[in-house]
């Protein structure tokens, strides 16, 4: 057909169609902040279950956060965890279910605060899950407090001066830590604010997956993420803040890729 | 087959354990139920019945592990003492909250804090009030003996499914680590995933055949829902206290006092009993089985014609507020027991109870 | 010569108005509705410059609610 001829409704037809919302994110409408990197994270993960032709065998822990209720969005199995113990539940799912793909999704406080322990110990034992860590510096759910992962001199509403390390001490980096582990096989650092950063997220959340089905230990993909609300800043803004301030601290690439 | 087997409580129940079909054990090593796990690990059944048995890096992630599993629909259990089940309390709490099927074994030491490492029986509330927060109830088991140590294991899980709740094994040090004859049932096979997605629907295994998803969760914040949620489970604690008392009672009929006691404390009462009757006094026993729910009514019956009520526990005074409502103030209740660890001899107990009667003989 | 057109069409429901699709359009055909809002009150987007899409789905890649689809078609010129 030829261009001038041819009206976007010639263009909008089921067998042009490259790009849509995958099946497995169901239609429930999302109670995340407009521009919250959570969906995006939220649609990579569906996508590559999807792709994976997994839906059958996939369950997913759920965190204590903004992603409690990712259990209302992506279509699979789910369990909802007390905040922090995500990967003591998905070792029990897994080690009792072996031909399951098992997941944890963990916010920064969920992972490098309250559960910590339960975190780095799933992961040093090599649990074959993998979890997806999202790092937004802050709490979300419980209106924009200090995280573990907070920035020095990031005001949050409990350091609404700033972060200070002789008050609050310094930033965690626990994906650094987890790199260290015998258990882990890989660990990575994504981000999802660009088309280019969203392919590399979506390829590293199916290697996580894959690796967990075959048996090669734990695997966990943090996600850089915005938090605008938290942040006070506009989304396009929290996506410029992010990479000019969060990347330094947290910066993007493989950590581990065994 | 049946084997009988000389050996602890604490080692009797892994071995029921096995011998159930369990599916996976978690837990944490703490004084005085060690042995649970080193039985688990020692005996190897991941080799022979598939069994999981994971030594967690604490409390927290081994009562987690138990979520995880029994929310799976597995047959999973924990076990631990007084101050790793404190530290249990929030898993327990989602657990009951999400309706899901686990045993947790409590070998109660002496607390609070720290304490000691010997028996006491000061856990009580904590196992029959809930624990945790909210409104909840665990389906609490008490053994007396080692047998009891393996059969309730049965029992507790059994209970744990019909109803879809956790239940507690509740015994002490003194019932743990006492060795006696046990008979060991035969041993089942585990469910295979089939006969676990046909008995627990609700189960987290995947959506095979593109089933409806299922979701675990205790999270509600429509209060409405929330309420109706609470309020199921209180209908499942009716049924629970309709259908599932257990008790013994020895020589209640008739008796001038009662004692009413659980676990190796009503053991000790047994003791007292035959010497009291040499002495021309007639001591009946209520040993309540399940301390929830609570064999209210058989007290207030086993009570009727007696002068009095003891209460023995290895407590400062627990269980005897669910046996004074029990009987309305209609019969005197005293109480004795001893702290710290320290079990009390049976010639102790017959003074206490005569004392506090005011007994001459 | 052949060259590529595309088109998208947005789940205006769905759709929060967060603009980050906008900003990620290599070729400006994106803009959220001025005035026009969807039931949430949000200001959804909308293809302000409908000829100028190349169906390279870096707006929906972004696309936080998954409310973007995406259509392609070679033409020739």
């Amino acid at each position: 057909m030829e261009d001038k001829h041819m009206d976007v409704q010639d263009i909008i037809k089921p067998e042009n169609r490259v790009y849509k919302k995958p099946a497995l994110l169901n239609d429930t409408h999302m109670h995340y902040c407009p521009g919250c990197s959570h969906g995006v994270v939220h649609k990579l993960v569906a996508e590559v279950i999807e792709e994976m032709g997994a839906a059958e065998i996939a369950i997913g822990i759920a965190p204590v956060g903004c992603a409690v209720f990712a259990y209302n969005y992506i279509d699979v199995d789910w369990i909802e965890a007390p905040h922090g113990r995500a990967p003591a539940l998905a070792t029990a799912a897994k080690r009792l279910q072996p031909d399951k793909l098992v997941f944890t999704y963990q916010g920064d406080g969920d992972m490098a605060a309250i559960g910590t322990a339960e975190s780095l110990h799933a992961a040093n034992r090599g649990e074959n899950i993998a979890m997806i860590f999202i790092n937004n510096a802050i709490y979300g759910m419980t209106g924009g407090q200090m995280a573990p992962t907070t920035l020095l001199g990031m005001k949050t509403s409990t350091t609404p001066y700033g972060r200070r390390a002789d008050l609050n001490g310094y930033p965690l980096a626990i994906t650094g830590l987890m790199a260290q582990l015998d258990g882990t096989c890989y660990v990575t650092r994504q981000s999802v604010e660009t088309p280019a950063a969203v392919r590399k997220a979506k390829a590293a959340i199916r290697k996580a997956f894959e690796n967990s089905m075959h048996g090669k230990g734990t695997s966990v993909v943090e996600i850089v993420s915005t938090c605008n609300s938290g942040w006070k800043m506009t989304p396009a803004d929290a996506n410029k803040w992010m990479e000019e301030n969060m990347f330094k601290k947290y910066p993007i690439g493989d950590l581990k890729n065994e | 087959m049946e084997e009988v087997r000389l050996m602890k409580g604490n080692e009797a129940l892994a071995h029921a354990a096995i011998r159930y079909g369990a599916d996976g054990y978690f837990g944490y090593p703490i004084t005085p139920q060690s042995e649970v796990l080193e039985v688990l690990e020692e005996q190897r059944p991941w080799e022979t019945t598939g069994m999981v048995v994971l030594q967690a890096e604490s409390e927290l992630a081994a009562i987690n592990m138990v979520y995880g599993g029994a929310a799976c629909g597995k047959v999973v259990f924990t076990s631990s003492s007084s101050p790793g089940i404190s530290l249990m309390q929030e898993g327990i709490s989602y657990i009951a909250a999400s309706e899901v099927p686990a045993l947790i074994v409590n070998v109660m030491r002496g607390g609070p804090g720290l304490g000691t490492i010997h028996p006491s029986q000061a856990d009580y509330f904590q196992a029959v009030k809930g624990g945790g927060h909210g409104d909840y109830h665990l389906i609490v088991l008490a053994p007396s003996s080692v047998q009891e140590m393996c059969d309730f294991m049965w029992l507790g899980w059994d209970l744990a499914f019909k109803y879809r709740t956790p239940a507690m094994l509740l015994a002490d040090g003194l019932v743990g680590q006492m060795m006696e004859k046990v008979v060991l049932p035969e041993p089942r096979p585990r469910r295979t995933e089939e006969q676990v997605r046909l008995q627990c629907p609700w189960a987290i295994n995947g959506r095979k055949d593109m089933r409806k998803r299922n979701v675990v969760t205790s999270l509600e914040l429509v209060d409405e829902i929330m309420e109706q949620n609470n309020l199921r489970f209180q209908r499942t604690y009716r049924e629970i206290e309709k259908n599932e008392v257990r008790y013994e009672a020895i020589n209640t009929d008739g008796c001038d006092y009662l004692f009413v006691a659980f676990g190796s404390m009503a053991r000790i009462c047994q003791k007292v009993m035959e010497m009291a009757e040499e002495e021309g006094i007639k001591i009946g026993l209520l040993r309540p089985i399940t301390l929830w729910p609570f064999p209210a009514e058989q007290i207030k019956e086993a009570a009727k014609g007696a002068k009095g009520i003891m209460v023995v526990e290895l407590s400062a005074g627990q269980m005897i507020e669910d046996v004074k409502l029990a009987v309305e103030c209609n019969v005197e209740v005293k109480h004795y027991g001893r702290l710290g660890g320290i079990v009390p001899t049976p010639e102790e107990v017959l003074d206490a109870l005569k004392n506090q009667f005011a007994i001459v003989k | 010569m052949a060259k590529i057109r595309g088109a998208v069409t947005v789940n205006t429901e769905r759709c929060k108005g967060c603009n980050l699709c906008v900003v990620a359009c290599p070729a400006k055909v994106l803009s959220l509705q001025p005035k026009e809002v969807n039931n949430r009150g949000y200001h959804f987007a909308y293809m302000s410059a409908p000829d100028k899409c190349i169906g390279c789905s870096s707006c929906a890649l972004v696309c936080p609610d998954a409310c973007i689809e995406v259509y392609r078609v070679k033409v020739d010129e």
